[in-house]
């Protein structure tokens, strides 16, 4: 399934985290370089493509019309779907989403619906009856490690570069009007992923330390840098002190992520 | 639809079911529930009802997916058509593929695996009633299973959840208050280990009172820890009567 990293390379990974360093250069509280471009899909309604080192993903939103869900009837909707395209690594494969693109949908969902990132109160159209219903697309183009924030970034650039139709109710029907106006946006959260490798915490973990790390934690963090979103994965754990250590972590990065970001 | 209520806690600080803010839920927990799986265990928590079931050490099927090294544990945590209001279609929905895979990565960390290469364990965890919480009663409930069919463990895996619920931080959220609550946080832990096996967490907290969630999820499941072992004592003491009659 996974490709395999060596005994070797393992352990000099791992040698090199205890002495405070890192395969590619990096120190164990850097990021890979962030490269953002929002709007290159000109049919969908918004776009954003992240580029975190050699991690690839390419985001598109449609906005269409829909039905509410019944115990939200002045909600629109947002959905949320992953799809780790085969092109992108060697260990995907074609076929119906496996537990790890769900995994992804969800935390990159998670994300967004608990930080209130769209307003969904103003997609509401008719009250239980129609709405403004948002995909969310997240298309992974080449695998490097730490799709989900590279993921929940391009999400979030692409909704805030999404526009949607402009329409009136006119004798109770709605009429689509010429023109469009940006989607009603509340927040922008930013997801910071934390490896655990050698009982040492590392963020932005690429693909080599992701096959060989214990765990993973990812936070969402929202403007006013208070914690969203959750998600520990792995077949490891943590102890309570590396939880705190982590959420202060995932604070500052997401902040120093934010200040360099135009967006 | 139920409304929503609109305060879920009183002015004396009390709960929608009389609970206080870091009470939990009345626990059941059997080990042992089922004849024809190797380990199983039921836990009622308020009006949550589980049933957990282990298979193996067996041969993995299919073979291909054997690893030389260690065993490979599955987990399908899977919720009835009845369990919830709304009907739910019996086939696994997005959220049950997600859960099936936090609740295994839960476990994982608790079992020897490397003492069974080439096999495999199923663990399957059926919600018979949800109110709430599943997933952390299915990892507590799962946990005594894999005890309960004998396989060499670290320690067993507790999980309880901890929220907040309109300002307060409470323990062991039900439906509602996970529902129309501010944020909720499922805790899975291994008390003599002090490993956090599982963390979740959605809705908006500062990080002081994520770190008072945590805390006391921690606390919570420290006590289910104990229901857990005198679970798996009982079933071996009713053991030892019939042996000694």
């Amino acid at each position: 399934m996974s490709s395999l990293v060596t005994r070797v390379r393992q352990k000099q990974i791992g040698q090199l985290i205890d002495t405070g360093k890192r395969l590619d250069g990096r120190g164990l509280g850097d990021y890979r370089e962030i490269k953002l471009e929002q709007g290159l899909i000109e049919k969908a309604e918004g776009s954003a493509r992240v580029l975190l080192g050699k991690t690839e993903v390419l985001v598109g939103t449609k906005v269409e019309t829909g039905q509410p869900f019944p115990d939200t009837p002045n909600e629109g909707v947002q959905t949320v779907n992953a799809e780790l395209v085969p092109l992108a690594s060697p260990t995907f494969e074609p076929g119906p989403p496996d537990e790890n693109s769900i995994e992804l949908a969800r935390i990159v969902d998670r994300g967004i619906r608990e930080s209130k990132a769209i307003d969904v109160e103003k997609l509401c159209i008719e009250p239980g009856k129609n709405v403004f219903v948002v995909f969310v697309d997240v298309w992974v183009l080449n695998h490097d490690g730490n799709l989900i924030d590279a993921s929940a970034l391009a999400a979030v650039a692409a909704l805030l570069n999404t526009k949607m139709p402009n329409y009136e109710i006119k004798d109770g029907e709605v009429k689509i009007k010429q023109g469009y106006i940006p989607l009603p946006l509340k927040s922008r959260p930013i997801t910071v992923t934390l490896g655990k490798i050698n009982d040492k915490l590392i963020v932005d973990p690429w693909l080599e330390e992701e096959q060989i790390m214990d765990a993973r934690i990812s936070m969402a963090i929202n403007d006013e840098g208070n914690i969203c979103a959750i998600q520990k994965g792995g077949a490891g754990y943590f102890t309570p002190q590396q939880i705190v250590e982590a959420t202060k972590i995932a604070q500052e990065k997401a902040a120093e992520i934010r200040k360099k970001l135009d967006w | 639809m139920n409304e929503k209520p609109e305060k879920l806690i009183d002015k004396k600080g009390l709960r929608l079911d009389g609970r206080k803010a870091d009470e939990l839920r009345p626990i059941k927990i059997e080990v042992g529930v089922l004849s024809n799986a190797d380990g199983s265990a039921y836990i009622e928590q308020g009006k949550n009802k589980i049933l957990a079931a282990v298979f193996g050490p067996r041969e993995m099927h299919p073979k291909h997916l054997a690893l030389p090294d260690r065993m490979v544990l599955r987990c399908r945590y899977h919720m009835a058509p009845f369990s919830v209001q709304e009907r739910k279609s019996p086939a696994p929905s997005r959220r049950e593929v997600e859960l099936s895979k936090v609740i295994r990565e839960s476990l994982e960390p608790s079992v020897f695996l490397e003492y069974y290469p080439r096999t495999g364990i199923d663990v399957f965890v059926e919600v018979l009633q949800a109110d709430g919480g599943t997933r952390c009663a299915s990892i507590t409930a799962a946990s005594l299973a894999i005890a309960d069919a004998g396989i060499p463990m670290r320690d067993l895996v507790v999980a309880c959840a901890a929220g907040k619920v309109d300002d307060t931080v409470v323990l062991d959220l039900m439906d509602t208050e996970d529902k129309a609550g501010v944020a909720d946080v499922p805790v899975a832990y291994m008390p003599n280990l002090n490993a956090v096996t599982l963390l979740q967490m959605d809705g908006i907290l500062t990080p002081d009172e994520f770190e008072n969630a945590v805390n006391l999820a921690m606390e919570g499941c420290k006590k289910i820890y104990a229901l857990q072992k005198e679970a798996l004592k009982t079933k071996y003491m009713n053991v030892k009567e019939e042996v000694e009659e």
